[in-house]
């Protein structure tokens, strides 16, 4: 079923959950929110897309392979272990550095690992909503 | 801060990070083979770095993001564990190149090699913690893949085993999480080397009793200890040969090797009681095994048998509780992982030539190929402990600690049943080699090892083979071996000698 409403107003919803969801990424560290519920928002935002736009287009915009996303996550995950290591210390140290910059604030290897879980998130879930789509496809 | 003992991350950093990269080029299976060999091959090479490390430099610890202990997560690589690492690690590569030769195209297509991958970090993290929650994650990781391991093809026997496998696990599963839950409430820790410590000034004896039962549970589930080993041969059989190889080498291991760590280094002097228990436990093991074996006529289900009566003789030697029967308790560990993980890669041989595991069509085969049939031969008699072959050293062992405990009449047990392995392994020699085929089952079984082009035979062949020369040099070169084991056992029974690496010394 195809309903105009939901169609327009899933492209302006799309760009405001991603939105929030980097948002609450980047709240993480310290207040409610991180890698785990942003991924989870942001796929949320994919779903809704699939289902006012159908699993075609879902896809499309995307462009991107569910799988990608859940290496690319598990990757930078596993790299933010690392720089702990190269600085002397023991592995999965934290690395802070303060940029300086308002509302970024402080940068560290927990976000990119929060970022990974972000990714990872985004990917398993959309694996499983697209997996689910399959039959929606004929 | 030494930068040495940074290393023991390299058994669970590398795996993942191959797991990765698998996922990436999922769609080109030889991509992922030349990943999963090159990063098997790196893991043996680290886990005998790590390994050669521990016995020149002592014991190497890690407190994953700098967290002092017992506040943060410790790795731990005292000999017990290295020794472990470079078991599973040697598992690790054989299966992989093993797989190569026989794991069918959808299987590969559907992750098999990132779930292989997964498994190894799981069981390897297993090794390493030196945290009682923690443990029980990477029990979780390495459970979850080898869940996914059981079923993927999908057959309805394989469904069938893994409804069984899975509904134990996930049961003692929630044992292991509420005896964690009750052990932290009274030491308010779950460190292993801080449990140690305290463990034996707390007030309540009765309590620490019953999580150390509770332990004992759920890691004799795990290990398939009698009266808990029924699961094994009804879920093992049914995965393909690599994937039931490194189930039997390597996760019934990681049980036993949790009983060892828990009732030698977290809860010294609980062992009095558990040990008896456990005495009891070992002898039913090692009878209700082999006898079950025994009567079996399909190779997979006799070996899983086996599987559970050879346990019996691990936990035997934890129970005797001296330096020696420790020794040979993870001497027998090492033994067992390698013959066992051979005969299951053996099985899948003669499967291969007489296109059935079932031992009444079988036959033949040392006829045909008297080469398969020398190498079933060291391993089974390996396995039943027949000098020089690393089984008898490993028996000898045991059975030398048992007589010197005064434990007669499970020290006969053992030897009875050693007879008894002997017997079943014969019994596939006389069925599967010595025989001849019966002509009706020979008349419509393709010998698909002949069909098998020259790199498919040696990659089915190499791994067989240098796992028996492993029996092989594991018996010649016994002492110096068994030396590690003896000093591996005394660092178990000086708690002192885990705590204070970790902990640093007593204020």
């Amino acid at each position: 079923m195809y309903s105009i409403i939901l169609a327009t107003a899933s492209k302006y919803l799309l760009l405001l959950l991603q939105m929030f969801s980097v948002f609450l990424l980047f709240r993480g560290h310290n207040e409610p929110g991180g890698g785990f519920v942003g991924g989870l928002v942001a796929a949320a935002a994919y779903a809704l897309y699939f289902i006012a736009n159908g699993i075609g287009k879902a896809e499309k915009l995307l462009a991107i392979d569910p799988f990608h996303l859940i290496s690319a996550g598990l990757l930078l995950a596993l790299s933010s272990t690392l720089p702990g290591l190269a600085a002397g210390g023991d592995v999965m140290t934290g690395i802070w550095i303060d940029t300086g910059i308002p509302l970024l604030g402080k940068v560290g290897t927990p976000l990119v690992f929060d970022t990974g879980v972000y990714f990872l998130v985004l990917g398993i879930t959309l694996k499983i909503i697209f997996s689910l789509a399959e039959e929606d496809r004929q | 801060m030494n930068q040495i003992n940074q290393i023991i991350i390299i058994p669970v950093l590398l795996p993942l990070a191959s797991a990765i990269a698998m996922i990436f080029f999922r769609r080109s299976v030889p991509l992922q083979r030349i990943i999963g060999l090159v990063s098997s091959t790196l893991m043996l090479a680290a886990a005998v770095w790590i390994l050669g490390a521990v016995i020149s430099g002592g014991m190497l610890t890690m407190q994953a993001g700098g967290w002092r202990a017992p506040f943060g997560i410790t790795l731990v690589a005292d000999l017990l564990s290295a020794v472990m690492i470079a078991a599973s690690a040697l598992i690790g590569l054989t299966t992989v190149i093993y797989s190569f030769a026989v794991i069918d195209k959808e299987r590969e297509k559907f992750f098999y090699y990132p779930l292989l991958q997964l498994l190894m970090m799981g069981i390897n993290g297993a090794f390493l913690t030196g945290d009682v929650f923690n443990l029980y994650v990477w029990f979780e990781v390495m459970l979850i893949s080898s869940f996914v391991l059981l079923v993927l093809g999908g057959t309805p026997a394989q469904l069938e085993g893994a409804i069984k496998y899975v509904t134990i696990n996930l049961l003692s599963s929630s044992v292991f999480l509420a005896a964690a839950g009750i052990l932290y409430g009274i030491a308010g820790t779950l460190n292993m080397a801080d449990l140690a410590r305290i463990s034996p000034q707390l007030e309540q004896k009765e309590l620490l009793a019953i999580v150390s039962i509770l332990f004992m549970i759920t890691f004799g589930v795990k290990a398939a200890v009698f009266p808990f080993f029924f699961w094994l041969p009804a879920s093992y059989h049914t995965p393909p040969i690599p994937v039931a190889a490194i189930f039997s080498g390597l996760l019934t291991k990681v049980g036993v090797y949790a009983l060892i760590r828990f009732f030698t280094t977290v809860f010294p002097h609980e062992s009095g009681f558990i040990n008896g228990v456990l005495l009891v436990a070992s002898a039913l093991t090692m009878l209700i095994g082999v006898l079950g074996a025994v009567a079996q006529y399909d190779i997979r289900k006799l070996l899983s048998f086996h599987i559970v009566s050879q346990i019996g003789y691990m936990i035997f030697g934890l129970a005797l509780h001296s330096p020696l029967a420790i020794a040979g308790a993870l001497f027998y560990i090492v033994h067992n992982i390698i013959a066992k993980t051979n005969l299951f890669y053996i099985s899948g041989m003669i499967e291969r030539i007489t296109g059935t595991f079932d031992l009444k069509k079988s036959g033949g085969v040392y006829a045909r190929y008297p080469f398969v049939a020398v190498l079933f031969l060291v391993s089974a008699l390996a396995l039943a402990g027949i000098p020089p072959l690393s089984g008898f050293w490993a028996k000898f062992v045991v059975i030398k600690a048992g007589l010197g405990a005064e434990e007669y009449i499970v020290t006969g047990v053992a030897i009875f049943v050693s007879l008894l392995t002997l017997f079943s392994m014969m019994k596939i020699w006389n069925e599967a080699f010595w025989k001849e085929q019966p002509q009706t089952v020979a008349a419509d079984a393709p010998n698909r090892y002949a069909s098998m082009g020259t790199a498919g035979k040696l990659m089915l062949v190499s791994p067989v083979i240098l796992l028996a020369l492993a029996s092989i040099l594991f018996g010649i070169f016994f002492e110096p071996v068994f030396r590690i084991a003896e000093s591996a056992a005394v660092q178990l029974l000086d708690p002192e000698s885990y705590i204070t690496p970790i902990l640093g010394r007593k204020e």
